[in-house]
């Protein structure tokens, strides 16, 4: 049982940046008007933030850092490590971490790797640098989670070309004895890989012309093997089996009840998913903040992002204790249980 | 007990495009409105709230009526 318990690391601040270009699910003509109004109202995606060609992930997530370190008035010398988290790097090799470590100039003693998950890569990370830190007594530590998903869609797969949005985004987390614990809980299940991928491009199937080749899947589904590839009955009800006990099972380890959480921040990844394990957790409207109508399914991104643009003011003034669930691609999911205290937290950033 | 009276009205709440009354326990689901994944997605979720139970792609595929599916339910509840 994946179960953890981190002491004494204080989450500082969090800051994202999108793409300036937005694109309307309105403007979707590869299917009817009663489809795509059907489509916004259930999948709840109104609006995407597009990155421009060749604006990547580490460059929205290297504006939201400069940001973030310029507020939060740190001296970078004192970051020891730096994680990316992302299935949308630079280059196929070397570690984009590497290279955003070089432009933030971050020190030689910095840690810097890339850990490559999608949807449930926020609590992955924030778990994965908490303790690192821990075991290494850190002092200061960023981590960057983004995704820029829209290289991947085809316009004419339905399924996957409206739900995606982009976005980088950074949480800075500092050593501090007096800040109380973070719990997590987290899981896999490598079974359902298919259900959420890519095929061609990797050391498996590698690549060829024909990877490139647009074939028709099902009404409305065209794509290539170089495509990401979506089957949204089977991550359904994935999430619906594996979500909710997840989450009680953090909250009994834990000794809390959902009562004591203020905000409940799920991954954005589709409206009527979210809203399904809300009722099932029969958790009130009010705690539980969405993104997913302006910036879409966002990816790993979806629940720093969702905590800026929804909760910006109340993390910046108060204690807030969050729950957060992330859940997808992998398939991999998990939770995270914590207590955050006046948050650096920028306006939304935007680039062209 | 649940009862297919119930399973209809439940359904019934979910679709706006379905006129009440309409849909009987022999309706044929693809007859009855444009069937799409996003309308599975949307009785998958609501038969998960209201019974707890699991309905699958394969499930649907099989299931030709209204009478069908409140069948596979039951016999999971």
């Amino acid at each position: 049982m994946a179960l953890s318990t981190l002491n004494g690391i204080r989450m500082a601040g969090l800051a994202a940046c999108v793409p300036k270009k937005v694109v309307s699910n309105r403007d979707y003509n590869w299917i009817k008007e009663k489809e795509r109004e059907q489509l916004i109202k259930t999948i709840g995606v109104e609006t995407r933030r597009v990155a421009s060609k060749g604006v990547t992930t580490a460059d929205l997530c290297v504006v939201a850092a400069e940001k973030l370190l310029t507020d939060l008035n740190w001296d970078r010398s004192e970051v020891d490590l730096l994680v990316f988290v992302s299935q949308s790097r630079d280059y196929l090799v070397p570690t984009t971490a590497c290279i955003v470590q070089d432009r933030l100039r971050l020190p030689h003693s910095c840690v810097a790797f890339d850990v490559g998950m999608g949807c449930s890569g926020y609590v992955y990370g924030l778990s994965v640098v908490g303790s690192m830190m821990q075991a290494g007594h850190f002092r200061k530590a960023l981590l960057m989670v983004g995704d820029i998903s829209t290289l991947t869609t085809h316009y004419r797969d339905k399924s996957t070309y409206p739900l995606f949005g982009d976005v980088g985004t950074v949480t800075a987390l500092e050593f501090d004895p007096t800040a109380g614990p973070m719990y997590f809980n987290l899981q896999t299940d490598g079974s359902g890989y298919k259900a959420l991928m890519i095929k061609d491009g990797g050391a498996r199937n590698g690549l060829s012309r024909q990877s490139f080749d647009v074939k028709k899947v099902s009404d409305g589904i065209y794509r290539s093997r170089m495509n990401l590839e979506l089957d949204g009955v089977e991550v359904f009800n994935f999430t619906l089996r594996e979500v909710v006990p997840n989450i009680k099972k953090l909250l009994t380890y834990s000794n809390q009840t959902l009562g004591d959480t203020d905000w409940v921040v799920f991954h954005q990844a589709n409206r009527l998913i979210n809203e399904t394990l809300r009722k099932m957790l029969k958790i009130d409207p009010a705690k539980v903040p969405y993104s997913i109508k302006e910036f879409g399914n966002t990816s790993g991104a979806s629940v720093p992002l969702t905590l800026l643009v929804a909760l910006q003011d109340a993390l910046r003034q108060n204690r807030n204790k969050l729950l957060l669930s992330a859940f997808g691609v992998g398939l991999s999911w998990g939770s995270a249980l914590l207590e955050t205290n006046t948050l650096c937290v920028p306006d939304l950033l935007e680039v062209d | 007990m649940i009862t297919v009276e119930d399973f209809i009205t439940k359904i019934e709440a979910e679709f706006d495009e379905l006129e009440p009354g309409k849909l009987k326990p022999e309706s044929k689901f693809r007859d009855m409105f444009d069937w799409n994944s996003i309308n599975a997605l949307v009785l998958i979720a609501m038969v998960k709230t209201e019974y707890d139970v699991t309905i699958t792609a394969d499930d649907l595929v099989k299931a030709k009526t209204v009478n069908d599916v409140f069948e596979t339910v039951k016999s999971r509840v």
